[in-house]
């Protein structure tokens, strides 16, 4: 059986792992390489590095990240941030990453996943959301890390990136993100039940029954940053609290 | 040992030659992994991986060029045992149908079509993740030191079928019976990655390194 997928994510900045709170306030967790080993160490089905000021310096410095990593690590491992045009996934790729999420360059150019999921295969092509809700009972997304708002309908753009070739969604709520408030299950049940590629569920875990929220409204994959860098949770426990709740986990190899 | 990754228009190699330098470094192999296209290297080695990334169509057509298809039929036709990943061991089917029909190297039964029974099963596709691999103990050496419900790690949307079951190692379950890992003669595939799959895909690719298969 398929098993979920918990997922720590280090956000990256000139090499050094670090983890914004509501995107901003940058607190440092170490080195990205060491931080992978742990991880691969303590049962992570995948992980993913998202390079927080890829777009504006030091843009190379994650392809030596990666390289690293994958020097090190038997792990599937995905990289986004700064990624756009194909080219930069090219060369992320060669550096040894599985897949790349692509966030802002998709809204300026939606066509670049079909490109890309031509050359590469849709199961390399991850498309990052950031969503916010418009207090209207719908979700934004929202471009730049989360800077610039754009208009575009949360649900309808995860939708349409799946049939342009995404491979996987990448779902942010940056309403809960940072909050420990746990992921915002409309935003996440809505997507799910509207698209059929694997949804991977971002932003807002504090507490263990958070990860099985979100199993349970149907994400494929459970990511999070700051509970497992911060020693809150090991992820032999957020296994454990999906096991006990009837979710298939890998428990072993 | 020399063990060449063959380089053609697809796949992640890098990571697949690690991943092989690992497995070696852990049996006490004396491996030289590289990374290749050329006739001489492919010839000589004594151990040939096709990693694979990306569409049926491309990938073949990225075999096509430089002749790489054909040195690789030379070179296996004489038994060097070859292992292709993913897409690589998809490649090794009589044909593939992504992207329109392309053929294959017709090296094991079947064809490669999209998955349509976990669509109507409600499942989520690509197939993404960690599944068991279903096999019988002591039934190929290939899966020598791996027990059965052990994890591999799969993204795939389309799939072998109509293949041989003799041909068939492992399986898994999505949906249908998937194959996971296929052989006949010195040739075998892995429909999950062994590079990405930890314990469980160095432990494969250490049994490949070590495999002596029966001409």
């Amino acid at each position: 059986m398929l098993k979920l997928r918990v997922i720590p994510c280090l956000d990256v900045r000139d090499g050094r792992v670090v983890k914004g709170v509501n995107f901003v306030s940058l607190r440092d967790a170490g080195d990205p390489v060491e931080q992978a080993k742990l991880y691969d160490k303590a049962g992570a089905d995948e992980l993913t590095f998202l390079d927080i000021t890829a777009s504006s310096e030091n843009r190379d410095t994650i392809l030596d990240v990666v390289q690293r990593t994958a020097a090190e690590v038997y792990l599937p491992l995905t990289v986004g941030g700064g990624i756009r045009r194909c080219d930069d996934m090219r060369r992320l790729l060669l550096s040894g990453a599985d897949k790349c999420a692509i966030n802002s360059a998709a809204i300026r150019t939606p066509e670049l996943i079909n490109e890309a999921a031509e050359r590469f295969g849709s199961q390399c092509v991850v498309v990052a959301i950031d969503a916010r809700s418009n207090g209207k009972g719908g979700w934004e997304i929202y471009a730049k890390g989360g800077r610039e708002p754009t208009g575009i309908d949360a649900v309808a753009w995860a939708e349409q990136m799946a049939e342009r070739g995404a491979g996987e969604i990448l779902l942010t709520s940056m309403d809960r993100d940072g909050t420990r408030s746990g992921f915002d299950l409309d935003l996440l049940k809505t997507v799910c039940d509207r698209v059929s590629v694997p949804i991977v569920a971002s932003g807002g875990v504090g507490e263990l029954s958070h990860f099985v929220d979100g199993a349970k409204v149907g994400a494929s994959g459970l990511l999070a940053a700051s509970v497992f860098h911060f020693g809150q949770f090991h992820v032999s426990d957020v296994k454990a609290a999906l096991h006990n709740a009837g979710l298939p986990v890998r428990l072993n190899r | 040992m020399r063990v060449v990754v063959i380089d053609y228009n697809g796949g992640n190699l890098a990571s697949a030659a690690q991943a092989t330098r690992r497995a070696a470094q852990r049996r006490g192999i004396d491996a030289d992994v590289i990374i290749s296209r050329h006739e001489a290297d492919i010839q000589n080695a004594d151990r040939l991986i096709l990693p694979g990334q990306g569409a049926f169509a491309d990938c073949a057509k990225g075999l096509k060029e430089d002749g790489v298809q054909h040195i690789l039929e030379n070179a296996t036709q004489k038994g060097t045992p070859f292992l292709g990943i993913c897409v690589g061991m998809q490649l090794m089917a009589e044909y593939g149908l992504e992207h329109g029909r392309t053929e294959g190297l017709g090296w094991i039964t079947g064809h490669v079509s999209r998955m349509v029974e976990p669509e109507q099963a409600g499942l989520r596709i690509p197939h993404m993740g960690w599944n068991n691999l279903d096999f019988t103990p002591g039934a190929h050496p290939l899966t020598e030191g791996l027990t059965p419900g052990d994890h591999g790690y799969f993204v795939h949307s389309y799939a072998l079928h109509n293949g041989n079951p003799t041909e068939s190692i492992a399986t898994t379950q999505y949906g249908a019976t998937v194959p996971a890992i296929v052989a006949r003669g010195s040739r075998c595939g892995t429909q999950f990655h062994v590079e990405k799959s930890q314990d469980v895909g160095l432990t494969l690719l250490g049994n490949f390194l070590q495999w002596q298969p029966q001409p």
